[in-house]
């Protein structure tokens, strides 16, 4: 005879598993980039140049340069998203311009982030003239992370209720004063959480930023826009392939920065996320 | 006097037809109740008093709608002026998720430039005495109004609608999610209403159409199959149809 408690039990440990081999490589990641990481940080290692070839001194110019560079994509891509995803959610009809336009959206997305590189080389460095550039880096870190700000953001404005849409209508507020009073607070939380996810890709990825503005040794502060600039994970990069007898401390060191930074970037948008949640009045 | 007159209304959506050569005349100041299975147009008719059928893209009419003598489904039809002219409350109380103070002031804000605190916090209490709540939730203006009970939401949102000033009140079935008691409470506040605005009440409930109206059209399948006093309706009805509705045979 069937036992359902038996076969249920057996589903239940299946299920389990595999949530919690999800959690297994998270933590084993985050425990030995800090085990052999942590060592390295100290002042000098966040706020000198790389000396010796980078094999000492610190990675201050990479910090600023990733930060440079998140920052500008966010900037280019956050308000340009945001005002799609509001088209695409509000106000277009379903007809051939927008079902291309989404569908170009979908590939956008799916896109390898070296083709992205290759493309912000040909456009922004040589076709626009912008050089090797931290403005060349932003650009495509921005039109890469696009999709992703587009597509959740999008998610936040549809999941407002449609009877929030109708009440506002309803007393006399026109369709823009309905979006901006009604519709855009309540969805701020999920295009935050859209932003989030854009930042941590924008920081991470190390194929965009190779051809666009990546100095593979650059021991200054960019001076403008219009300068190269040391990245983080292009950084990692070099030390870890390019470089040899680099110590094992300083690689991981760098990823550990990485991360760090990543998650700091991230806690201000969770910050920011919970203040709207809290001012929202459910 | 009359306040709103359909003349040969007819709507479609789509190939569907929701409504078919509708006729009445609505007048001020009364309590008008359309009554009818679901599904038969009443609250399509309703939504066309203040156009929110429009959110709907394959929506074609034809007819005239004269609310005091124009045509609202005229194209040029301001909406932003028609719809602060004629207000609605829904089948299920929707505050917004914001303060008690704020909902109630969300017309005003929209519609009124640099308006003062002071209007304002009169605008709230006016708004809120006129449904009755004032004293109960005076002290409670900053809490969120979703934590409000039920029959508090509504009234709420009808002062939500009060504060912008309409004379037309469209309630669609503003007591289904009520209990007995606070539906009594709701239809003792309609009829306090109704001698400054004129109300029209979509209601699946009979004994509520009897209650409260002064008029009743009965609908079918899109069409208005009767339309007059409301003790002639229940009383004597004319037509089979609405006969055997009210006395049950179907509905």
């Amino acid at each position: 005879m069937k036992n359902p408690y038996r076969t249920q039990n057996i589903a239940f440990f299946f299920l389990f598993l595999a949530t919690l081999l999800i959690v297994v490589p998270v933590g084993l990641i985050i425990v030995i980039i800090i085990q052999k990481g942590l060592p390295a940080i100290n002042w000098q290692f966040l706020s000198d140049i790389p000396r010796q070839g980078m094999r000492a001194g610190g990675i201050f110019p990479a910090i600023v340069g990733t930060v440079y560079l998140v920052t500008g994509a966010i900037i280019l891509a956050l308000p340009i998203g945001l005002l799609a995803a509001i088209y695409l959610s509000e106000y277009s009809k379903d007809n051939l311009l927008n079902r291309l336009i989404k569908l170009a959206i979908v590939n956008l997305a799916g896109v390898p982030s070296v083709v992205y590189g290759l493309f912000g080389l040909a456009l922004f460095v040589v076709f626009f003239k912008f050089g090797a550039s931290i403005l060349s880096g932003s650009l495509t870190l921005g039109i890469m992370i696009l999709p992703v700000i587009i597509t959740t953001s999008r998610e936040a404005l549809e999941s407002v209720p449609q009877s929030f849409r109708e009440v506002s209508l309803s007393l006399g507020a026109s369709k823009w004063q309905t979006i901006r009073h009604i519709v855009l607070p309540n969805a701020i939380p999920g295009i935050l959480t859209g932003t989030i996810l854009g930042l941590g890709r924008a920081a991470g990825e190390t194929a965009p930023i190779l051809f666009t503005v990546a100095a593979f040794y650059l021991p200054r502060l960019p001076n403008s826009i219009f300068d190269q600039a040391m990245a983080l994970p292009y950084h990692l990069y070099v030390i870890s392939t390019q470089v040899p007898n680099v110590a094992e401390k300083i690689r991981y060191g760098t990823a550990f920065v990485l991360l760090a930074l990543v998650l700091i970037m991230n806690l201000v948008a969770i910050i920011i996320r919970y203040k709207f949640r809290k001012r929202k009045k459910w | 006097m009359a306040k709103i007159i359909t003349k040969n209304l007819n709507l479609w959506y789509g190939t569907f037809q929701a409504l078919k050569n509708v006729n009445s005349t609505i007048e001020a100041n009364r309590i008008t109740a359309i009554i009818g299975p679901s599904g038969c147009g009443k609250s399509t008719l309703l939504r066309v008093f203040n156009r929110m059928n429009d959110l709907i893209e394959v929506l074609r009419t034809d007819g005239e709608v004269l609310i005091d003598d124009t045509n609202i489904l005229d194209s040029h039809t301001d909406l932003v002026v028609l719809r602060k002219k004629v207000g609605m409350v829904f089948q299920r109380p929707n505050p917004f998720p914001l303060s008690i103070y704020e909902n109630i002031v969300f017309g005003e804000k929209i519609h009124a430039d640099g308006i003062t605190r002071d209007e304002l916090d009169e605008i709230v209490e006016k708004s809120l005495r006129d449904v009755l709540l004032w004293d109960e939730l005076k002290d409670r203006l900053n809490e969120p109004a979703l934590r409000l009970s039920l029959e508090q939401k509504q009234r709420l949102c009808i002062a939500r609608l009060i504060a912008v000033k309409p004379d037309v009140l469209l309630m669609d079935e503003p007591c289904s999610t009520l209990d007995p008691q606070a539906t009594a409470r709701v239809e003792e506040l309609m009829r306090e209403l109704k001698s400054r605005y004129t109300i029209i009440i979509v209601t699946h409930n009979m004994q509520q159409a009897a209650r409260v109206s002064d008029n009743t059209g009965f609908m079918l399948l899109g069409e208005l199959i009767e339309f007059g006093k409301t003790h002639e309706i229940f009383t004597a009805p004319r037509d089979k149809r609405t006969e055997d509705y009210i006395t049950g045979r179907y509905g």
